[in-house]
């Protein structure tokens, strides 16, 4: 096994402990009231409407927002980190096949790497300061590592046809 | 039965499993629940129009619930397959873990045992739900999902730390790897795989970009005409609604074919690496990657077809997921078909 193979399968159980840690500590400690700030949000916009007060409605239903736009990240933040994780370990397992030198493998490996770490991290910060660039580029960051990298190996692969004794 | 073949075949049972719930859902109780959805959010309109917050709050209630049913059916099949994903991914690293087999053979059991009581606490969640528990937010069921996830987490820390240690003893061979299987199978599953993955990264990028964002501005604006409507008495509720339900369908089918994509994927890579164990006829294992394949395809381009095509395209994509499951489970026929031989080497029981 060479060195970005050991950099995507630890890295990938590495992501994937992460999601799973992430995932648990929100379960226990956030999503429960999260879904009951949102469900909370929302009727009260209702009431308010039914008592015919449309400003405290608005605001309400702004509220409602704010926790849907939290929550619909925190849980991708979740999935992703442990899908990427995944994906990091499979494409460890597949490494050796695809047509690079060591050198540009590794490089793939660390691109691959970094960007399922910044992916989700630029989500999860998102959920800190709605709108922030910083966090948005940072998961458009780490959206296009990957994708990029994951492009390089696919074209490794295809390019490779079937026989990887040749480049050990 | 050594840890690698208990992942293998915990691995593909949860999997198959777990897709078997979602064709189930899909089929019996997503259209449904979403039907009634639509019709207490009807009823919340209407009695905020009439100035009835009692009626309001009932209505919110109702579909707390509803949305609670839904939310814990689809975790509890998305969180099924992952699990098994997870067990296949695993059974690849264990020639790489420095630990003995006992030890081995032991962890994987209790990940496919996490991996089953996982999902079975979120289905729970929905039934049990505050029932005899001592915390005013978290019931029994949540405590088993919780705990199960927990098991998962402890599992794949010490794996890591036994992979880790692998490498620091020297590289030391413990078991062999599997064996470098370059069949036809293999291939176009790993190619196939691969490009299923590129292809849900980059529909992704563009629901991220183009749709994301416009949802949740319409689905505040749509909310916010509801509660116009309501606030001066007048009506087009009904309107309302319908737009609400539009767009939470739109959203679903879109995240539906992003995730089911990947997920298809990731599970013909996995697959390409367990033909060896897969003991069938050389022309039945081709087909069944053929109908696998053509099911992960399937699948996820009728899915957004549906907001044209309605249940026909409805159809179609369950058939889809059929396809997968049944190719699923063919293959996991022929891993208990498997003579293990492979396993002779590793001191694995036959």
């Amino acid at each position: 096994m060479n060195t970005a193979q050991k950099v995507l399968i630890f890295g990938g159980l590495t992501l994937a402990t992460l999601g799973m840690l992430y995932g648990l500590y929100y379960a226990l400690f956030v999503e429960h009231q999260t879904l009951d700030r949102m469900g909370g949000s929302l009727t009260a916009a209702f009431v308010y409407a039914a008592e015919g007060h449309l400003p405290d409605a608005d605001s309400s239903i702004e509220a409602y927002a704010s926790a849907k736009y939290d929550y619909v990240r925190q849980v991708d933040v979740h999935s992703h980190w442990i899908g990427l994780g995944m994906l990091l370990m499979l494409m460890g397992a597949i490494f050796d096949q695809a047509a690079f030198s060591v050198r540009m493998r590794f490089w793939i490996a660390v691109s691959l790497f970094s960007g399922a770490f910044v992916f989700p991290l630029g989500v999860l910060l998102q959920t800190l300061s709605h709108g922030a660039f910083v966090a948005s580029a940072l998961a458009i960051l780490g959206s296009v590592l990957v994708t990029i990298a994951l492009g390089a190996v696919a074209w490794g692969l295809a390019v490779k046809g079937g026989s990887p004794e040749t480049i050990q | 039965m050594s840890a690698r073949r208990v992942l293998i075949f915990g691995g593909i049972a949860l999997i198959a499993g777990g897709m078997l719930f979602g064709d189930i859902f899909a089929v019996f109780v997503l259209h449904q629940n979403s039907g009634q959805t639509g019709e207490a959010l009807l009823a919340a309109s209407r009695a905020a129009i009439m100035g009835n917050s009692l009626a309001v709050k009932d209505s919110f209630l109702h579909i707390g619930g509803l949305l609670e049913d839904h939310g814990t059916k689809v975790d509890a099949h998305v969180h099924m397959i992952g699990a098994g994903y997870l067990a296949l991914v695993l059974s690849l690293l264990q020639p790489y873990l420095a630990l003995p087999q006992t030890k081995k053979r032991l962890l994987a059991w209790w990940f496919v045992a996490g991996g089953l009581l996982l999902p079975i606490g979120i289905f729970l969640i929905h039934y049990v739900g505050l029932a005899y528990s001592p915390s005013s937010v978290i019931g029994w069921a949540s405590v088993l999902a919780d705990s199960a996830g927990a098991i998962l987490i402890a599992v794949l820390v010490v794996e890591a730390w036994a992979f880790w240690k692998h490498f620091r003893s020297g590289n030391t061979v413990i078991e062999p790897a599997l064996p470098r299987d370059r069949s036809w199978e293999s291939r176009i599953l790993l190619s196939g795989g691969t490009l299923l993955v590129l292809l849900g990264f980059l529909y992704g990028a563009w629901y991220a970009a183009i749709d994301l964002y416009e949802h949740e501005a319409r689905e505040t604006r749509i909310l916010k005409s509801m509660l116009e409507n309501a606030s001066s008495r007048q009506s087009g509720e009904a309107r309302a609604v319908a737009d609400y339900g539009s767009l939470a369908g739109e959203k679903a089918v879109k995240i539906a074919a992003h995730s089911h994509i990947i997920e298809f994927g990731l599970l013909a890579i996995l697959l390409s690496f367990i033909q060896p164990y897969v003991q069938l006829g050389e022309i039945w294992k081709r087909r069944w990657v053929v109908v696998l394949l053509a099911g992960s395809v399937i699948l996820p381009i009728f899915v957004p077809l549906e907001l044209r095509m309605g249940l026909l395209a409805g159809g179609i994509a369950d058939t889809g997921g059929l396809m997968v499951i049944v190719a699923l489970v063919a293959m996991l026929g022929g891993v208990l078909r498997y003579s293990g031989s492979l396993d002779a080497a590793t001191g694995g029981q036959k």
